[in-house]
This record gives structure tokens, C-alpha cells and sequence, in this order.
């Protein structure tokens, strides 16, 4: 199974989307005149590091991080906003930035599309939402008839639960929660069988993301949709995910099946991490927050990028990149207190039963 | 679909029918501000007064100033509401050649307007395309657009025009000169006005283009350029609205600035610039009305336009809501 890194997750399952090996370095270089004067060197900002992993059809993938960990570039990558500095992006079997001709990219195009995170920012406000939505189905020339794309319109916006009259209005006519459903229509209007979606339910109440994320199951189930689910909301990716990937300062960490993950998380940031999701058992026990802020992406710790942050970091750790290891469930981990067996269970409840102010003295 | 029904309206709740563009107008913000405002309600006016006036002028004017045959020299100089030679009426007295001050300043304002309108409409379509282009696309584009606009806007804007002036004449035949004269007016003062435009639409367009709506019209496929026209410039057109209404009054204020200094239109067929010029030399001897009105005229148009671009800016802008 480990031998073939991308493709162990949905070994019985045949995957619509694979990712490998994924990098995306962003030029922050100062302006070259800046760089000729003051001797600077161009620099670059490494958000996502050697990525891979692969979704079957008709599954959730989930990315759960912090912020700044690069889960929304990996995202835009994915549809093709960013260009990747290296590794590939397969749909079906097809790769987006390689292919030329507009005709075979709006192809791979029209079975993907992207939720946004910010309802008021996704949808333009001087269109009305009927123009909005037929957007991509004019862009893809799937229907010309004026009459057949407002029916067909109307049919998306009662599949999103909204009537076909709300077709007339403007964006701003609608609460957070309608404008998420809007843009879920449009999403869905191409007929793709990939979507994307970059923290749907963050912006939004409680009780609306519940609603928002009971509509993305409803539509996967009766369109057979597959998902790549971004958030760093542990609660949402447990509702809704099949599989688990943790991001850490642009490495995916840990991933495996969601129900595995978080039955018997294996690296030491998922546990941390999962030990911070609120549950009322846990009311009025000490909690164990993760320590310390995620260090700039601009300047990685080396070897692990998690060591220092993590209670069993050594010197193996602080030098050497962890490379993915297999773990008992057909998942993989990257870390080498697991590879070496070093984290017992006694070893991780002392650790992280320790104090925090010892922790924190320099 | 039963989990969620409460939120499943019927089809027939709403009529669906949207209100139409002049329901819509009418019932906006910008105009229960405009209404509210009794300086911007007289500028209307005033400039509504102008433009029609310019627009009609040859049916409004009670002479024909450019008619030769019309002309009586016997009536130059004729003080307002004095007694000319011929016995004819002038409301704002005659020139030296006897012609209606009243209807020079119709005829007048309607080459100021005219030459005003295309200026701007020519800077904005220049600043507009130019601006979107460098704020959409960004990098080398947007750096070597924006240089120029500050190479440009380090020089006053009246002697970039003078310049583009200069090097029109001596480019066309003399014979062409005469019919030119305004176009050239035109791209002069649109050249030296564009940056403006430019450089508001760029900031707008950089805002606009990492907006989450124009990335989703990038992931469905839409071109580019269709993008610009179609996503981001109907968000930066606020903004440059403002502009172009400030603008036209300085594009003619600008324009009679240039026939003022004697490189603007011939005094053949004078606009409010060439009259204040011909005008001015009579000031010292005592015949005041020649120069007085035009130049009243001017004011008052110049003055009009932007109180109402002062609105135009204060009713968009949100904050002052």
C-alpha cells in the first residue's frame, strides 16, 4: 500500500482528482531596483510543499490547518487560479496547466468549480443573481436559448432551496446564508462533478452553517458530487468528510480516513489539534491549547516544521524533513517520533499534561 | 429537500417582474439626495439652461452672429439695452463688428460644450482603458502605464495641451487647419486630462480583481478581457463619474484658457475663450459688455458643472450617507 504514496488512499476506489507532489512558491522579492541598491536577494515564500494526495469520486476530502497554513492557496491551485512551481494537478486523469488550447482548458474547467469563502465578495453586485448564475452556462455555450437557461436557472435555485424569482434581485437582497446558496448554484450550473470549496460556512451563524453543509450533502448525494473541503473548523470537517488531511506550514501532516483520523490521531500537531475541539466531557478539565504561533512561512524551521512547537522534538527532528510513513490504518503521517515508536501512550499523556509556564521559560 | 423547508417558498409569492430603470431612478438614494439639495437643483438647472441653449442656438438666438450679411458695422459697440444705429434691440450690447453679444455667448457656449464633452468623453475612454489595463493585468503593464502618467502628470496639464497644439499645426497642411482646429483642441486637452482617469480606475480595478467574484468568473473561464469589461468596470465606474463631471468643467475651462492665449478656435467662429479675448481688448476704452458676459458666462457654466460633480462625489460616497 505505501509504496504507491497518491494513490493508497482510494486504492479501491478509483480517484477523480490527484494531487502530487504539489509546490507553490510566491515571489516576495522587493522591486528590482530596491534589490540592486540595498544588495537583497529575491525571496520566496514556499505556501505549499511537496502536496499529494487523492480524492475518489463521489468522496469529501477534507484540509484542516491554521491559518497561514496554506490550505486556500492549495485550494486556488487546485482550480487554477495559481499556476504550481512544480508537481502536478490530475482531473480525470487531465492537467489543467499543461494543457494549450482555451477549448480543451474550458473542458477540464466546466467539471470544476469553486465556493467561495466571503458571501458579500463573491457576487458581483451590479449583476442580478439570474446573470449571475447563467454565468457559466453562457461561458461554456451549454445553452443558447434565452428561454432554456432561465428555466434552467430557475431548476438551480429551487435545488439550492430559493425560488425561481429570486432570480430578479440583486445580491444584496439576501442574507449571508441565500447568498452562500446563490453561489452554490452557480457552482453547480456547469454540471461539474469537482467542487471546491474554500470555507464555505466561515463567514456565516451557527445555525446557517448547519444548513449550508446539510444542502453540500444533499447535493453530493443526488449529483454524486466530489468535494475538497478547506476549513480549520474541526466540528464542520467531522460532519462532512471521508477523508482527513492536516496542513502544517504548506505539509500536509497527517492524512488518512476522517473516521481514523480522528479516532487515533498519530502525529503529535493532529493530536494537539483535535484536543482543542470543545466537548461538553471535557468541561471544566484543564485543556491543553497548542503552544505557540505558526513561525513565518518566510523562514520554516528546518527539518520538521512542527519541532518547535512539539513536546517530543529531538535532534533528528530539528534536522532531517520527516518523509510520509504508512500508518495502521492505510493512512500516512509524517513525523519521526512515529516512525521511531517514541510516542507511547504514557509519553503523550505526560507531555501533554505538563504545565504550560514550563513550557514557555526561554 | 425536507430538511430544509422552511426556507422553500413557493413560486408564486413574488411577482416577477422587476421594477423598471426609471422606477428604480427615481426611487434611489441619488435622487432623494439630489432633490434635497437646493444649490445642486440651481446648477442643474443652470447647466440644463446651457446645454439647451447651446444645443438650440441657432433657433434661440435672435441674430445670427456669423452671418455676414446680418451684420450691421454701424452697430458695433451698442452698450446693453442701449440704442443701436439700425434701431434693433441688443440685450447684452454688440462688439466692435456689430455683432449680438447674447448670441455670440449661445454660439460660443456651444463650441465650449461641444469641444468640453468630447475632451472628456476622449480622456475617458484613454484613462479608463489604460487604468484597467494596469490594474487588472499588473507587473510590467501596470508599471511602464503608470510611469508615463507621472512623466506626464509632472508637467502642467495646459502646457501639454499647448504642446500637442503646437506640434498639430505644424503637422497639418495650413488649408486643413481651419476644420481641424477643434479635433486637435479635443485630443489636447483629452491628452493632458487622461491620467486622472487612469489612476483612479487602476486603485479601483486592484481592489476589484482579488474580489472573490471576479476569481470565480477566472475558475468558470471567462476571458480576460472580458472579465474587465464585464466584471470590473461596472464596479470603478463610480468614481470616474465624479471625475468626468469635474473634469468637464475644467475641459472648458481649459479650452478657453487655450483660445484665450490665441492658439484655441479662430475668432471666425468663437467659443466663450475667444470671445473673452476679442472682448479684452476693449476693455480699457469703456465697452466692458464685450468681455463681461462671456466671461460671466464661463463662470457660471465652470461654476455650475462642478457644485454638481461636489454633489455627484458626496452622494456616492457611502460614508457620507
Amino acid at each position: 500500500m505505501a509504496d504507491v504514496a497518491p494513490a493508497v488512499l482510494g486504492s479501491q476506489e478509483e480517484a477523480l482528482v490527484e494531487v502530487v507532489e504539489l509546490s507553490k512558491e510566491f515571489d516576495v522579492s522587493p522591486p528590482l531596483l530596491t534589490r540592486l541598491l540595498q544588495g537583497q536577494q529575491k525571496s520566496f515564500l514556499r505556501a505549499v510543499d511537496e502536496v499529494s494526495f487523492s480524492i475518489p469520486r463521489g468522496r469529501t476530502f477534507s484540509l484542516v490547518g491554521e491559518s497561514g497554513c496554506g490550505k486556500s492557496t492549495l485550494a486556488r491551485l487546485v482550480v487554477g487560479l495559481y499556476a504550481p512551481t512544480r508537481g502536478r494537478i490530475l482531473i480525470d486523469g487531465k492537467e489543467l496547466s499543461r494543457l494549450r488550447s482555451r477549448r480543451e482548458q474550458a473542458q477540464v474547467r466546466r467539471r470544476l468549480q469553486m465556493i467561495f469563502q466571503d458571501p458579500f465578495a463573491s457576487l458581483n453586485p451590479r449583476w442580478r443573481v439570474r446573470d449571475i448564475i447563467a454565468e457559466p452556462i453562457r461561458a461554456h455555450g451549454l445553452m443558447s436559448d434565452r428561454k432554456a437557461i432561465d428555466r434552467r436557472v430557475g431548476e438551480l435555485l429551487e435545488l439550492v432551496r430559493l425560488t425561481a424569482a429570486d432570480g430578479l434581485k440583486y445580491p444584496h437582497e439576501f442574507s449571508g446564508g441565500q447568498r452562500q446558496r446563490i453561489s452554490i448554484a452557480r457552482a453547480l450550473a456547469s454540471n461539474p462533478e469537482f467542487l471546491v470549496c474554500d470555507e464555505p460556512t466561515s463567514a456565516l451563524d451557527v445555525s446557517v452553517q448547519a444548513q449550508i453543509l446539510n444542502l453540500m450533502k444533499d447535493l453530493q448525494r443526488e449529483l454524486g458530487l466530489t468535494y475538497l473541503f478547506i476549513s480549520h473548523d474541526l466540528a464542520v470537517v467531522y460532519h462532512l468528510s471521508d477523508y482527513l488531511g492536516v496542513m502544517y506550514l504548506g505539509r500536509v501532516v497527517e492524512w488518512g480516513a476522517a473516521r481514523n483520523v480522528f479516532a487515533n490521531p498519530q502525529h503529535p500537531y493532529t493530536r494537539m489539534l483535535l484536543d482543542a475541539i470543545p466537548d461538553l466531557e471535557m468541561s471544566g478539565r484543564q485543556r491543553i491549547p497548542v503552544r505557540g504561533e505558526v513561525p513565518s512561512p518566510m523562514d520554516p524551521p528546518s527539518g520538521c516544521h512542527f519541532n518547535p512547537r512539539c513536546p517530543f522534538a529531538n535532534e533528528r527532528c530539528r534536522a532531517e524533513i520527516p518523509m510520509p510513513i504508512p500508518t495502521v490504518h492505510g493512512g500516512e503521517v509524517r513525523c519521526h517520533a512515529v516512525e521511531e515508536g517514541r510516542l507511547t501512550e504514557e509519553v503523550v499523556r505526560d507531555a501533554l499534561r505538563r504545565p504550560l509556564a514550563e513550557e514557555e521559560v526561554p | 429537500m425536507s430538511a430544509l423547508d422552511p426556507l422553500h417558498r413557493t413560486k408564486a409569492e413574488e411577482p416577477p417582474r422587476a421594477p423598471s430603470a426609471w422606477a428604480r431612478f427615481f426611487d434611489s438614494d441619488i435622487w432623494y439626495s439630489f432633490t434635497r439639495s437646493p444649490v445642486t437643483v440651481v446648477s442643474a438647472l443652470i447647466v440644463l439652461i446651457f446645454v439647451v441653449g447651446a444645443l438650440f442656438a441657432p433657433w434661440i438666438a435672435p441674430h445670427n452672429p456669423f452671418n455676414p450679411a446680418e451684420l450691421n458695422l454701424m452697430d458695433g459697440f451698442t452698450p446693453p439695452m442701449g440704442e443701436a444705429f439700425s434701431g434693433n434691440l441688443y440685450l447684452l450690447g454688440t462688439d466692435d463688428q456689430g455683432r449680438d453679444v447674447f448670441s455670440t455667448i449661445l454660439y460660443g457656449a456651444r463650441i465650449s460644450l461641444f469641444v468640453g464633452f468630447c475632451a472628456v468623453l476622449f480622456a475617458m475612454v484613454l484613462g479608463i482603458s489604460l487604468g484597467l489595463l494596469a490594474g487588472y493585468r499588473g507587473g510590467w503593464v501596470d508599471s511602464l502605464i503608470m510611469r508615463i502618467a507621472d512623466v506626464q502628470l509632472s508637467f502642467p496639464a495646459i502646457l501639454v495641451a499647448l504642446l500637442i497644439f503646437g506640434v498639430a499645426r505644424a503637422m497639418l497642411p495650413r488649408s486643413m487647419q481651419g476644420e481641424m482646429v477643434i479635433w486637435v483642441l479635443i485630443i489636447a486637452i483629452g491628452l493632458s486630462d487622461w491620467v486622472q482617469y487612469a489612476r483612479t480606475v487602476r486603485g479601483t480595478a486592484m481592489v476589484e480583481k482579488n474580489k472573490e467574484y471576479v476569481q470565480a468568473a477566472r475558475v468558470i473561464g471567462i476571458h480576460p478581457l472580458l472579465i474587465m469589461l464585464r466584471h470590473v468596470l461596472p464596479n470603478v465606474l463610480g468614481p470616474v463619474l465624479v471625475i468626468a463631471t469635474i473634469g468637464l468643467a475644467l475641459a472648458i475651462i481649459a479650452e478657453a484658457t487655450l483660445s484665450f492665449l490665441g492658439v484655441g478656435v479662430p475668432p471666425t467662429t468663437p467659443s466663450l475663450g475667444t470671445l473673452i479675448r476679442i472682448g479684452n481688448d476693449f476693455l480699457f476704452s469703456g465697452e466692458w459688455w464685450i468681455t463681461l458676459f462671456p466671461g460671466l458666462a464661463l463662470i457660471l457654466l465652470a461654476l455650475s458643472v462642478n457644485l454638481l460633480g461636489d454633489w455627484l462625489r458626496d452622494a456616492l460616497n457611502p460614508k457620507l450617507r
